[in-house]
């Protein structure tokens, strides 16, 4: 058995994802070797060989595989994962894109965002956002995964000391181009490795509003999340949306501030240690899975809660 | 430009999946179904292309059995011109549908394919891909916009770091998020005038394609469910409890 992990970077640094789907493909078992794919990717080839538990790392770097497209970037996958039992890479939105496209170019079914390795072949993965977990069974002679994060601990960053290879291959198709990424505020503590999120929903009633979640996030070092009715109103990025259909997270702490607790949003957030809800209605669902709920105004609990950290 | 736009038939978006005893599946005996959501927001996009001049005809196709051809005539009432669906009782894998989806887009020749980024049901998020891969066309995942100018699209996405934005060849296969477009709503007449529209049945076999699924599900579990926490009275004693029963903050 030989383990193919996707690595996801920006050029310059190893996505932290990226641990949490080599952690998947030790519990597979056999060699685990990396792809990174990229330009000018040499920092991140280098760090990827520093990850324990790796045997060697395959560095293509190429204009070509510079932004990450799909279709470039699938064929490098489909041409390397010949030697693999199993190809894996993280449940985001890098892998989510990529994978099912050289899955198909490999004749291949994808198994997406496993939760849990039962055995090299059988794996656990939830559907009906995570109201139902399936054990399925792999017949392929080479699975494709895609790996839950959250289900799974990240690998030591250090302490490996892989081999690095240069590849070349791949296809430029010529099919996309990319053209821009709007970067929105960096400041902010990463949403997905965050040990204490604040989230606010629509009844948080406007961007503005959310500086108060901000100035709680700032004191618990926490990051902001929010529902999807907050951000289809526009209070707050596209990036912050935890969900069935956003970020699934797991910190210790997740405070959910004016969100009802919607199947969809649960879906993101009900695996943290720690729920805290603050609603004024009762008999929002949020308080079904909440610790600690407490019946309130938003706009009076927020800036008590404030003075008390 | 003839658009062809992926709809599947999922349960209702607002019920909660209840698994079966025997642990065999999601029991959808009596269900509420829907199309996934999705999927409107695809529909509703090739309708706006329509309307601005861009796309003349707008084909929806589903694969499935039972009573899949409601959500085709939901479909038409929303504005398609006509439905195809590949009829089948068996519940393929997004492997399988891409390649039964590539031939009825290559049969139509059609020039743009629409789908959903995921169907709410087995939270896939592939057949748009693999149907991209499986056709040789672009890909554009997650797009909460779509401009569409000759030959080419400038798609925005959206993706963990927030939007991006790629340009792609024509013909591309892109998939719906939910925030590029708010779905119409179906009213009275139009859900009459669906009912006059063509819907054609292609029977899966007839296609002689190899549709056998990978996986087999083994069993469907329902997740642990969390214990009742308790309602605390004020925020200082919800601090209180954070600080020193949670131990969290
Ligand atoms: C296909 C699909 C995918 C989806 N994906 C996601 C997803 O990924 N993430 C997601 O979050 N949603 C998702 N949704 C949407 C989801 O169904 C809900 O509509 C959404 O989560 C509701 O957001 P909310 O809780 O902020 O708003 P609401 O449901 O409107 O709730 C607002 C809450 O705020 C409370 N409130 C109002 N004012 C105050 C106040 N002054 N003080 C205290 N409390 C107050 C109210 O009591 C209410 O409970 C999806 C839906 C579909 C159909
Ligand atoms: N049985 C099907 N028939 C037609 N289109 C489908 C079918 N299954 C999936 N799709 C399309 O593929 C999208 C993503 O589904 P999935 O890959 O299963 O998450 C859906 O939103 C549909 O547009």
């Amino acid at each position: 058995m030989a383990n193919l992990v996707i690595v996801e970077h920006d050029n310059n640094e190893v996505a932290a994802a990226t641990l949490h789907a080599v952690t998947a493909a030790q519990q597979i078992g056999g060699d685990i070797d990396l792809l990174v794919a990229g330009e000018n990717c040499g920092a991140v080839a280098e760090a990827a060989a520093k990850i324990a538990g790796v045997s060697s790392v395959k560095v293509a770097d190429d204009a070509k595989f510079g932004h990450h497209l799909a279709e470039n970037l699938a064929t490098l996958i489909v041409e390397v994962a010949a030697g693999y039992s199993h190809v894996l890479a993280s449940a985001t939105t890098f892998g989510k894109n990529v994978m099912p496209h050289a899955s198909a170019l490999l004749d291949k079914a994808q198994i997406s965002e496993i939760v849990e390795v039962k055995s090299a072949d059988t794996f656990v993965r939830p559907i009906y956002a995570g109201n139902a977990l399936a054990t399925v069974q792999s017949s392929d002679s080479i699975k494709m995964i895609t790996v839950r994060t959250i289900k799974f601990e990240a690998a030591a960053a250090e302490g490996g000391s892989a081999s690095v290879e240069a590849i070349s291959g791949g296809t430029d198709t010529g099919l996309s181009s990319w053209v821009s990424q709007a970067v929105s505020d960096n400041d902010q503590v990463d949403l997905t490795s965050a040990k204490i999120v604040v989230s606010g929903g629509r009844g948080m009633q406007s961007g503005d509003n959310f500086s108060m979640l901000h100035s709680v996030a700032e004191k618990l070092g926490a990051a902001v999340g929010a529902s999807r009715a907050a951000v289809d109103s526009g209070f707050v990025p596209n990036e912050l949306q935890v969900g069935q259909t956003g970020k699934v997270i797991a910190p210790d702490l997740y405070i959910a501030v004016g969100i009802s607790g919607a199947i969809q949003h649960l879906a993101g957030m009900k695996e943290s240690k720690v729920i805290v809800a603050i609603n004024n209605d009762s008999e929002a669902p949020i308080f079904q899975v909440a610790d600690y709920g407490l019946v309130a105004d938003l706009f009076e609990a927020v800036p008590q809660l404030d003075a008390a950290l | 430009m003839k658009i062809l736009v992926c709809v599947k038939r999922v349960l209702d978006p607002q019920v909660k999946a209840r698994v079966k005893a025997d642990e065999s599946g999601v029991d959808l005996a009596n269900a509420k179904m829907t199309m996934n959501p999705f999927c409107e927001n695809a529909l509703e996009e090739a309708l706006r292309l329509r309307e601005a001049g861009i796309g003349e005809e707008i084909i929806v196709a589903s694969v499935g059995g039972g009573k899949t051809e409601e959500t085709l005539r939901h479909g038409l009432a929303m504005g398609a011109d006509r439905a195809i669906q590949v009829v089948t009782e068996e519940t393929l894998e997004p492997l399988a549908i891409a390649k039964v989806l590539k031939q009825v887009a290559e049969q139509e020749g059609v020039g743009l394919v629409l789908a959903g980024k995921q169907a709410i049901d087995d939270d896939s998020n592939q057949t748009a891909q693999m149907l991209s891969a499986l056709l040789g066309w672009s890909q554009a995942t997650y797009c909460s916009e779509i401009k569409i100018d000759g030959d080419k699209a400038t798609v925005i996405r959206e993706v963990d770091a927030g939007l991006e934005t790629i340009e792609v060849k024509m013909p591309a296969v892109m998939s719906a998020d939910l925030r590029l477009n708010e779905p119409r709503y179906v009213k009275l007449p139009d859900v009459m005038k669906a009912k006059r529209k063509p819907m054609d049945k292609i029977e899966l076999d007839s296609l002689g394609l190899d549709t056998a699924n990978r996986l087999t599900t083994l069993k469907v579990e329902e997740p642990e469910g969390r214990a009742a926490g308790v309602i605390v009275n004020s925020v200082s004693e919800l601090v209180e409890k954070l600080r020193n029963e949670a131990k969290v903050i």
